[in-house]
């Protein structure tokens, strides 16, 4: 494949990745702290509802983007609420989310299908962008993408060199051992869920703010429950999840290009490729046992009388 | 200081039934109030609201009829799925199931369309029972033997199923008249209905097997070391029980069942494939059996009590142009209030005085 076709495909790589990118660190944030949280594609259509309809509103893509963050906290904070209030099963509380999630936020937008919303447009970096190769692929992008750039360096900075970041890792750990240490399990875990909720949320974001600047409903397709395979993939490892964030980006990017370009292949078929991927990419990394999931990871923190 | 303390504390005892009903009807209770206040922002009187819910669902013996219809598949996967989370495997793959299902029994019907009925019939259900089974097997395999998470790859299967129907009726087996669907099935082909109602013979077929389902936990040596595996895992392969074999052949009977549900809605319902069979049975599955506690006569009253809240939700879609979406927050929130609930099962709140 010679560079006028790779070029605008690993710019479309990077684009679709992006949601994915801040949906899975989300997760691997949550999954830390030893809460499974399966909702990640509720979360994600509750920020992407809410990005668009702030921006519908104000014209104000930033506060959108912010909006959706707090929209994802607030949705995953159910899942607290049932899991650690209330000692419920959180696979099943997971899936619930997803439901109430997606339903709610296709419920909300029905009025709205196909309205479009101001969002972020792409804004080259002086200089980088000159580079060849490099400069169209990641330096030609909207302000969101640049951000997804800075997260995962800032997660592993996080997760090995802040209290807060051993806090949670040790509370997906050992919530005993980090109980026997004084210091309280259950407000580790909220924040592994709230802040991994704002991340989902705001992966839901760049859905409606970047990529399709309108509304339809299920806009999310699936891509949280990708995010939740990326995890596994990236070993829950921030740095690993942007590898797979944009392996699922170029493939989705390249299924577009292929129906654009007049193939053969009915479109069905094509769009089987991400779903396929996902199980594909599982089988490996499973197979691989590379680093092991959190010890504590699905299990509830029993209340102490 | 003077002041109340609340403290939280392990029941010893497992909870009666009475209060397990309590705390089920409460949460389903707080779950409606919820969204009817959704109903409320759009300016919908809750009353009113409720009125058309309840009259979509249970109001005439029209809606009766549409429920008990919209149960059927609803029931058969519900069980499939509770097959499965008795073993603690999560099988989320029965939307994907039920499809393969419905693609088998179409292959059967045209490929052997001329055949007569008696053939005929229980060629489509072994096809469409060996394309869910198998398929839900897939998942089964993976995870025991590479250690693949079953929640992804059944949930993933559930799209490329999907995708795969699609595919068929937009390409091979597409109608002449050029629509998304297969042609007509031959009369030999159909499930008829039973005496004058409207209700076709998969009522028969869900309570035979209902039946069986409930004899073979009950009763058979397979079913005991299920339950058991399920219970503890490690104990159970401790006592020589063969797991691995368990989990794939769990799997191989919950898609047979959500395929034998796709049989139904094509030979009986539908008379032909077509996309819009695939309307989230598979999802809503999850929510009855765990609602009912995997309990089969518990899943076949659960699955009609949601069929009933689905007919409803169509009525207010017909009625006060609610979006269809609205079936599924109800869902989501029952889901989680219930599960919310539990906690006053297995736990209790003390109050105490502080001095």
């Amino acid at each position: 494949m010679n560079s006028e076709l790779l070029i605008p495909l690993l710019t479309a790589a990077v684009i679709s990745g992006t949601p994915i990118l801040y949906a899975t660190l989300g997760e691997i944030i949550t999954e830390k702290a030893g809460v499974l949280n399966l909702g990640v594609e509720g979360v994600m259509m509750m920020g992407c509802f809410c990005a668009f309809i702030t921006a519908q509103l104000t014209g104000q893509p930033w506060l959108a983007f912010l909006a959706a963050g707090l929209a994802g906290l607030c949705t995953a904070s159910l899942h607290g609420l049932v899991c650690l209030v209330f000692q419920g099963n959180q696979v099943v509380s997971g899936l619930a989310l997803t439901i109430f999630g997606t339903g709610l936020a296709n419920y909300l937008g029905t009025p709205y299908i196909g309205l479009a919303a101001p969002g972020f447009s792409p804004l080259p970096i002086p200089g980088l962008a000159e580079l060849p190769f490099l400069g169209p692929v990641f330096f030609n992008h909207d302000p969101l993408v640049y951000l997804s750039y800075l997260l995962p360096g800032c997660l592993w900075l996080v997760f090995r060199h802040s209290r807060f970041g051993l806090g949670l890792r040790a509370v997906g750990q050992s919530p005993a051992a980090v109980l026997a240490a004084g210091l309280n399990a259950t407000a580790y875990r909220w924040g592994g869920i709230l802040i991994g909720g704002f991340f989902m949320g705001l992966g839901g974001a760049y859905l409606s703010l970047a990529y399709t600047h309108l509304w339809t409903n299920n806009l999310s397709a699936g891509r949280g429950w990708i995010a939740v395979a990326l995890v596994i993939f990236a070993f829950w490892r921030p740095g690993r999840a942007v590898f797979g964030a944009y392996l699922f980006g170029g493939i989705m990017a390249l299924q577009l290009r292929l129906q654009a370009g007049g193939t053969t292949l009915p479109s069905s078929l094509l769009l089987m490729l991400p779903y396929a991927l996902t199980v594909a990419v599982l089988l490996f990394s499973s197979w691989q046992r590379g680093t092991q999931a959190p010890a504590a990871l699905g299990t509830n923190i029993e209340p102490s009388s | 200081m003077h002041g109340f303390l609340l403290r939280i504390a392990k029941r010893q005892e497992p909870s009666p039934l009475w209060r397990s009903a309590l705390v089920l009807f409460g949460a389903v209770l707080v779950a409606l109030g919820l969204s009817i206040l959704l109903l409320a922002l759009r300016g919908i009187s809750p009353l009113e609201g409720c009125r058309v819910l309840i009259m979509g669902a249970f109001g005439s013996s029209w809606a009766l009829q549409d429920c008990l219809l919209k149960a059927i598949p609803l029931f058969l996967c519900s069980l499939g799925v509770a097959i499965a989370f008795r073993l603690q495997i999560w099988n989320i793959g029965a939307e994907g199931q039920f499809a393969l299902g419905a693609i088998g029994a179409t292959w059967a019907a045209l490929a052997f369309g001329a055949q007569p009925k008696f053939i005929l019939l229980p060629l489509m259900i072994l096809a469409a029972c060996s394309a869910g089974g198998l398929w839900a097997m897939i998942p089964a395999i993976f995870r025991q033997w590479l250690g693949a998470n079953e929640i992804i790859v059944t949930l993933m299967f559930n799209y490329i199923a999907i995708l795969l129907l699609d595919f068929l009726v937009y390409g091979i087996w597409r109608d002449s008249s050029g629509f998304p669907m297969t042609p007509a099935f031959s009369k030999n082909a159909i499930l008829g209905t039973i005496g004058t109602s409207d209700i076709h013979w998969g009522l028969v077929h869900c309570a035979l097997l209902g039946l069986l389902c409930w004899l073979f936990f009950r009763s058979t040596r397979l079913g005991y070391e299920i339950k058991a595996s399920g219970d503890n895992v490690q104990a159970a392969r401790y006592a020589g029980m063969p797991y691995n074999f368990l989990v794939v052949l769990v799997m191989l009977l919950s898609g047979a069942l959500a395929g034998w549900a796709g049989f139904l809605e094509v030979s009986a319902s539908v008379h032909r494939l077509q996309p819009s069979i695939m309307v989230g049975y598979g999802f809503t599955a999850i929510v009855v059996a765990w609602l009912a506690r995997l309990n089969p006569a518990g899943i076949a009253l659960t699955s009609f009590l949601l069929a009933g809240l689905r007919a409803g939700v169509e009525n207010l879609q017909l009625d006060l142009q609610i979006p269809a979406a609205f079936g599924a927050i109800l869902e989501g929130l029952i889901l989680m209030t219930v599960l919310a609930g539990g906690f006053f099962l297995s736990y209790r709140i003390v109050v105490r005085r502080q001095t």
